[in-house]
C-alpha cells in the first residue's frame, strides 16, 4: 500500500519538477551553445557580408590583445579589493551588532539597507554626493581634516568603484556573519568563560573558527556576482579613464553592443564563463556538503 | 562586572556609529532631496538655514519618464517573480515531499545554472531578442529575470517545505484528507509566510536587476534601474533632482527588504548558513 503510494507520489513529483528543469535546461544550453558557435565565426553586425567560419581566430585575437589582459587584471583587482572591504567590514559590523546592548532591530535595519539599493542609484549617489571633489561629503571631511580634496574618479577610479561595490555587499556579509554568530552555542561560550577565557581568547579560539564556513560562503557568493560587475561601471566611469576600470564584463559589453563584434564578444564571453565556473565548482561542493548534513 | 558594563556601553556606541556610517549615504541622499539645487551643491554643505522644498520631487515626477519606469519596474519585477513562482512551487514541493535519489543532484544542478555569468550569453540573447522583436519589451526582460531567479526560488522554497513537519501531513492523511485538502488546508497555511517572504525577496532582486535591464531596454520597457542610469551625465550634476529620483526609486524596495531580511540569508546562501 505504502509502496504504491510512494511510486504514485514519485511519478507526480517527476511531473511537477519537469517544467523547471526544461526551462533551466533551455536557458542554459541554447545561449551557451550559440556563444560557443559564434566564438568560432568572423561575424560582425556592422559588416554587410555574411559570417565566415574563423576557427580559433577570435581566441588568437583575444590573447594578442593587451586590453584583454588588462580587463582580466582589473576584474581580479576589483574582486579582491571589494571582497576585502566588504568581508572585513562586515565581520567588524557583525561582531559589534552581536554585542550591542540596545536597538538591535534598528541597527539591523540601518546596516541592511544598502543591500536593497539598486546598483545604478548606489553608484550615482556615491559618485556625486559622496565622492565629488567639488561638493561631495568626502571632500568636506577632507577639508575638516585640513587635507586637499581628492578626485576619486580621476586618480583612483578602480578604488572608487570597489568602494561603491563593497558598500553594497557589506550588509550581506554582516547579516550572514550575524546569523552565524547568533547560532553559536551559548553553552559553549559560557563553558569557555568559566574556563577563564578572556574576550580576546574567545574571539580567537571560539568565534572566528565558527565563522570560517560562513566566510567561505560569503566570499564565493560575492565572487560570482562581482565577476560580472557591470552597472556600477556603466554609470560612473564607462570603463575609463582610458580602460582603467574596464573589467571583463564591461569589455564584452563594449565588443558586443558598441563594436557589434559577435565573434570577439562570444570568445571573451566564454572566458568569463570559465572563470565563473572555477568558483562555481568549489561553491557547489560546499553547498552540497551542507545539503547532506 | 562594572568594567564589563562599561565595555558594553562603549561597544554599543561603536555599533551605532558604524551602522549610521553604513547607512549615511542614504540618509544624506534623503536630506539632499529636499534641498533647492543651489543648496544641494553648496560647499561646505549646510544643514541649517536651508529653504527646504519639495521642488525636486515635483520636477522628477513632472518630467515624465519616472512614472513609466516605475510602472515598468512593478510589472517586470512582479510578473517575473510570479512566473518563477509558478514553476518553482510545484518543483520545490515535489523535491521536498517526494524526493528521489536524483533530487540532490538536481538541486545542485539548478544552482549551477545560476552561476552562469549573464555577460557570457549577452551576444546570443541580444541576437535572439533582436530577431524575435523582444528588444526593449517588458515580456523579454520578464522572461530573462524569471529564468535567472528560478534556481534561487526553488532553493528557498525547498528549504522552506523541508521544515514543514512530516507528521502534520501524515496525520492529515490518516484523517482521510485528500491530496487537494492536504495541500490547501494543511500545507498552504503552514507554508504561506515562507511563500510570501520568498516572493518579496525575489521581487526585490528583480526590481534591482541591472544587467539585462540596462542592456536590453531603452525607452519603452526601461525600468527604474535604466531610468536612473540616465542621470549618469550631465543631468547627474543636479544633485537635488538626482537625490529625489534616487529616493523615489529605492524607498519602496528598501522598505520591503527590511521585512524579508531573514529570508535573505537563507535564500542567497542556499541553506549553507543557518
Amino acid at each position: 500500500m505504502t509502496v504504491r503510494a510512494s511510486r504514485h507520489a514519485r511519478r507526480l513529483g517527476r511531473l511537477l519538477v519537469t517544467p523547471s528543469v526544461v526551462a533551466l535546461l533551455a536557458w542554459m544550453i541554447v545561449p551557451l551553445a550559440m556563444t560557443l558557435w559564434f566564438a568560432a565565426l568572423d561575424y560582425r553586425l556592422l559588416d554587410a557580408g555574411p559570417a565566415r567560419f574563423a576557427g580559433l581566430a577570435n581566441f588568437a585575437a583575444l590573447l594578442a590583445d593587451p586590453g584583454f589582459y588588462a580587463a582580466v587584471i582589473t576584474t581580479l583587482y576589483l574582486l579582491a579589493l571589494a571582497l576585502a572591504l566588504s568581508v572585513g567590514g562586515g565581520l567588524v559590523l557583525a561582531l559589534l551588532l552581536d554585542v550591542a546592548a540596545f536597538g538591535r532591530g534598528a541597527l539591523r535595519v540601518l546596516v541592511i539597507s544598502p543591500f536593497f539599493v539598486m546598483p545604478t542609484v548606489a553608484a550615482l549617489v556615491w559618485k556625486n554626493l559622496m565622492m565629488s571633489p567639488v561638493s561631495g561629503v568626502l571632500a568636506w571631511i577632507a577639508q575638516g581634516l585640513g587635507l586637499p580634496a581628492f578626485d576619486w574618479f580621476a586618480h583612483a577610479p578602480l578604488v572608487a568603484v570597489a568602494i561603491i561595490v563593497a558598500w553594497q555587499w557589506l550588509p550581506f556579509a554582516a547579516l550572514i556573519f550575524l546569523t552565524a554568530l547568533q547560532s553559536l552555542d551559548s553553552e559553549q561560550r559560557e563553558a569557555a568563560q568559566l574556563d577563564g577565557a578572556g574576550p580576546i581568547a574567545m574571539l580567537r579560539y571560539l568565534t572566528l573558527p565558527h565563522l570560517a564556513r560562513p566566510a567561505a560562503v560569503i566570499v564565493m557568493i560575492e565572487t560570482l556576482f562581482l565577476l560580472s560587475l557591470f552597472a556600477e561601471i556603466f554609470v560612473t566611469t564607462g570603463g575609463g579613464p582610458g580602460n582603467a576600470t574596464t573589467n571583463l564584463a564591461f569589455l564584452i559589453y563594449q565588443q558586443a553592443l558598441q563594436s557589434y563584434d559577435v565573434g570577439g564578444a562570444s570568445a571573451a564571453g566564454l572566458v568569463a564563463v570559465v572563470l565563473a565556473n572555477i568558483v562555481a565548482f568549489f561553491m557547489v561542493r560546499l553547498i552540497g556538503r551542507s545539503l547532506t548534513a | 562586572m562594572k568594567r564589563g558594563a562599561a565595555h558594553r556601553i562603549v561597544l554599543t556606541a561603536l555599533a551605532w556609529a558604524a551602522a549610521l556610517a553604513v547607512a549615511f549615504p542614504l540618509l544624506w541622499t534623503f536630506i539632499t532631496s529636499f534641498k533647492p539645487e543651489l543648496e544641494a551643491v553648496a560647499f561646505p554643505p549646510r544643514l541649517t538655514g536651508v529653504d527646504w522644498t519639495l521642488e525636486n520631487y515635483r520636477t522628477v515626477l513632472d518630467e515624465g519618464g519616472y512614472a513609466r519606469s516605475a510602472l515598468n519596474s512593478v510589472v517586470i519585477a512582479g510578473a517575473s517573480t510570479l512566473a518563477a513562482m509558478a514553476l518553482a512551487i510545484p518543483a520545490a514541493w515535489a523535491m521536498a515531499f517526494a524526493p528521489t535519489p536524483r533530487t540532490r543532484g538536481l538541486l545542485l544542478w539548478m544552482l549551477s545554472t545560476k552561476m552562469l555569468p549573464p555577460v557570457g550569453v549577452l551576444m546570443p540573447i541580444y541576437l535572439i531578442y533582436r530577431d524575435a522583436g523582444l528588444l526593449d519589451t517588458r515580456a523579454g526582460v520578464i522572461l530573462l529575470l524569471a529564468l535567472g531567479n528560478l534556481p534561487v526560488l526553488v532553493w528557498m522554497l525547498y528549504t522552506h517545505f523541508r521544515e514543514v513537519p512530516g507528521e502534520v501531513l501524515e496525520a492529515a492523511r490518516l484523517d482521510g484528507a485528500s491530496v487537494v485538502q492536504e495541500l490547501t488546508q494543511v500545507l498552504l497555511p503552514l507554508a504561506l509566510p515562507g511563500l510570501a517572504s520568498a516572493f518579496l525577496l525575489i521581487f526585490t532582486l528583480g526590481w534591482n536587476e541591472a544587467f539585462w535591464t540596462l542592456n536590453l531596454t531603452s525607452t519603452e520597457a526601461a525600468p527604474l534601474t535604466a531610468f536612473m542610469a540616465t542621470f549618469s551625465s550631465p543631468q547627474g550634476l543636479f544633485f537635488g533632482r538626482l537625490s529625489a529620483a534616487s529616493i523615489l526609486s529605492i524607498l519602496p524596495i528598501v522598505a520591503i527588504g527590511w521585512f524579508c531580511q531573514r529570508q535573505l540569508v537563507r535564500g542567497l546562501t542556499f541553506g549553507a548558513v543557518k
